[in-house]
């Protein structure tokens, strides 16, 4: 008998997602081709400029997915960048062990946050509020002024071109430029892939998504559900750690008000991508295709240069609004069924 | 006298009014000329009324937002976004387009009235997404949150907007021969207002009873849908009145700081006054002494000389104390503490 496989609503999702994301994008090759939209380059300065964001949506997808939410991100990134710069800066300490302190505190942070949530029945929302107000202060008590990084061992970090051999292209003068990537959007990629097969094929994450799609089922499965939210916090705050170290490589300095907003990028990324904030549903490739879908917006503006910058957020606004509308309605569809 | 304070001590306003006395009390004992209020201009000054004073908007967001949470278990994030809208609207309709004026286009009242419509109207919008469609809250109005500074940003064109004429002034600071704060006045108002209609009317049990059980409400006869929307809709009118209040206080619009974290302090002061966020049973007093318990929080932190931008990590601290003693988890280990002392001394009077 053959096996009919039909496509589920979370598959459906994600279709949409990507097809929107190739749609936006060859419509901005089309619009923008003298400007050069279309130069692989430009595919992968998408990248780039969000590898950092692409970590902390894949740590918020996580937490989304157990029904939590997770709005400290974008402070926490702050905080990160402010460590980095001053530890490396006024503390006159090496690149390495700045950026392990750092993945601690995420760490910590995570574990934190995670006993709140989980031990102590505290609403994630107002848990990770704290967590916001806290790290974003903490960022104005270590420094109110900016700090710029000038350490060598993490500029050269920084400035490390990673070359791909296809997609290059002549120059002027006749020689072959190829485009390339920085170790940031690798170290992205990579946890990308991790975490998706972690999701997918692993005890820990198939427990992440039984607790998100009914805690009480999940806690008659036998599954010990305060400690999968535990680790699935310390998960998300060693991304961030990760993702902040990510951001400051690429802004190299750190500022009060840096990443503001940070975390509504990510949360819309993972709600573009297909993921519920209800929990149980949710999926890293989707998040990514999220962060490209915003990124592709803040290109199309930048290559158009009229528009201001406001129609940034108005536009993600409007696809926010497509989606969830899009969500609700399969799912009543669903129930009709 | 065990008994009593134990009567005391189990009331549901028990912890919000002492989260409150307990900052005050702080006050006392490092500035003892924290409670001193004198009168220059007519006008009443003060610690006190400075934190009643710019407690107001808080308030007026509170009382909204108690009634969201309560009836669809979920936030209104957006309500920051719409002081922002409101405000520019307003500014935009007096000054007639300009991005400076210092006579009004048109008349005032036509400026607040096309506020607090707009703020109203994104209420509305978003009770269509999560009552009529299902939405959940928080991702509902993350659509506002995301849009409204960018919408607020395109009616003043970017810049911020000017409205210098005194009467515009008044809102937000006092109405003449009248030494108590205008905000101050208009908060107590539409609480006063809020609090009246949900005791006179049902509404108040109707909201308790869809956001405990929509299902059950409905099968009743509760129009569960209604009632959700209704409460967004005044939640976003809520946002244009204190969006205008903020505007007057600086006699502009500036899309990019008005009301900037305002939805969170809302969704505290609801928190803190010791409401559930799950939703059901809802207190309004509990909800306003949890704004004033927050804005006597940052008035002290000034008063004490920390910068503004060290103040979260303060409040961060307050809050996570304050929430842990009223949760689930805490209240599980001390009855598992009494229980094991409990064990402890019926092992003794055996033994």
């Amino acid at each position: 008998m053959k096996k009919k496989r039909t496509l589920n609503q979370t598959g459906f999702l994600l279709l949409i997602t990507i097809a929107l994301f190739f749609v936006m994008y060859i419509l901005g090759c089309v619009i923008f081709k003298d400007q050069g939209f279309a130069k692989m380059q430009n595919f992968l300065n998408l990248f780039i400029s969000n590898a950092g964001l692409i970590v902390i949506s894949i740590g918020m997808t996580v937490v989304m997915i157990t029904g939590g939410i997770d709005i400290s991100v974008g402070s926490f990134v702050a905080m990160g960048c402010m460590m980095l710069a001053w530890m490396m800066e006024k503390a006159g300490m090496g690149a390495v062990p700045a950026v392990l302190i750092v993945l601690i505190t995420g760490v910590v942070f995570g574990l934190v946050q995670g006993f709140l949530v989980a031990y102590m029945d505290i609403q994630p929302f107002i848990v990770t509020l704290a967590g916001m107000f806290f790290a974003r202060g903490m960022t104005a008590i270590i420094s109110k002024d900016m700090i710029s990084i000038s350490n060598e061992m993490f500029m050269a970090w920084a400035k490390m071109k990673i070359y791909l051999p296809i997609g290059g292209h002549m120059n002027k003068k006749g020689v072959m430029i190829y485009p390339y990537i920085y170790p940031t959007v690798v170290i992205a990629l990579i946890l990308l892939v991790i975490a998706f097969i972690m999701l997918k094929y692993t005890k820990f994450g198939r427990s992440i998504y039984a607790v998100g799609g009914n805690e009480q089922s999940a806690l008659m499965m036998g599954l010990n559900v305060r400690r999968i939210k535990l680790k699935a916090y310390m998960l998300d705050g060693f991304l961030c750690g990760v993702g902040s170290i990510l951001f400051c490589l690429n802004t190299l300095g750190g500022f009060v008000e840096q990443a503001k907003g940070f975390e509504m990028d990510a949360i819309a990324s993972a709600v573009i991508g297909g993921t519920l904030l209800t929990g149980g549903v949710g999926n890293v490739i989707g998040t990514l295709f999220g962060v490209l879908i915003k990124a592709t917006i803040e290109a199309f503006i930048t290559f158009q240069g009229t528009l201001s910058s406001w129609w940034t957020r108005i536009t993600i606004a409007a696809l926010l609004c497509f989606f969830i509308v899009l969500q609700s309605i399969l799912a009543m569809l669903k129930k009709k069924k | 006298m065990n008994k009593t304070l134990k009567n005391i001590t189990s009331k549901r306003l028990f912890l919000p009014i002492f989260c409150l006395a307990l900052v005050l009390l702080i006050n006392l004992v490092t500035r003892p000329d924290f409670f001193s209020i004198e009168i220059r201009d007519g006008v009443l000054y003060g610690f006190l009324i400075d934190i009643i004073n710019r407690a107001s908007e808080l308030v007026i967001l509170a009382v909204g937002m108690t009634l969201v949470v309560s009836a669809s278990a979920g936030t209104d994030i957006s309500v920051g976004a719409i002081m922002a809208v409101s405000a520019a609207v307003c500014c935009n309709v007096l000054t007639g387009g300009e991005r400076a004026a210092t006579a009004y286009a048109n008349p005032l009242i036509l400026g607040f009235l096309a506020a607090v419509l707009v703020g109203t109207l994104i209420g509305c919008f978003n009770g269509v997404l999560v009552a009529k469609l299902n939405i959940q809250p928080m991702v509902a109005t993350l659509i506002m949150f995301t849009a409204g500074r960018g919408i607020a940003q395109l009616i003043t064109d970017g810049q911020i907007t000017y409205v210098r004429v005194d009467s515009y002034k008044t809102l937000g600071s006092s109405f003449p021969g009248f030494p108590v704060p205008a905000p101050f006045i208009v908060s107590i108002i539409v609480v006063a207002l809020t609090a009246l209609l949900l005791k006179k009317t049902a509404l108040g049990m109707y909201i308790q009873s869809v956001g405990i059980n929509k299902k059950a409400s409905s099968l009743t006869g509760i129009k569960a849908v209604m009632i959700i929307f209704l409460t967004y809709a005044y939640c976003g009118f809520c946002s244009g009145l204190s969006g205008l209040i903020a505007s007057s206080r600086i006699y502009s619009a500036d899309a990019n700081n008005i009301g900037l974290n305002m939805e969170l302090d809302a969704i505290l002061a609801v928190a803190i006054g010791g409401n559930s966020l799950g939703g059901g049973r809802f207190s309004i007093a509990g909800s306003v002494i949890g704004a004033y318990t927050i804005q006597a929080l940052t008035t002290t932190l000034y008063a004490m000389h920390v910068s503004s931008d060290q103040i979260p990590v303060y409040k961060a601290v307050v809050v996570v104390i304050i929430v842990t003693l009223q949760s689930p988890g805490f209240a599980r280990w001390r009855k598992s503490l009494a229980q094991k002392k409990a064990g402890r001394v019926e092992g003794k009077e055996a033994a």
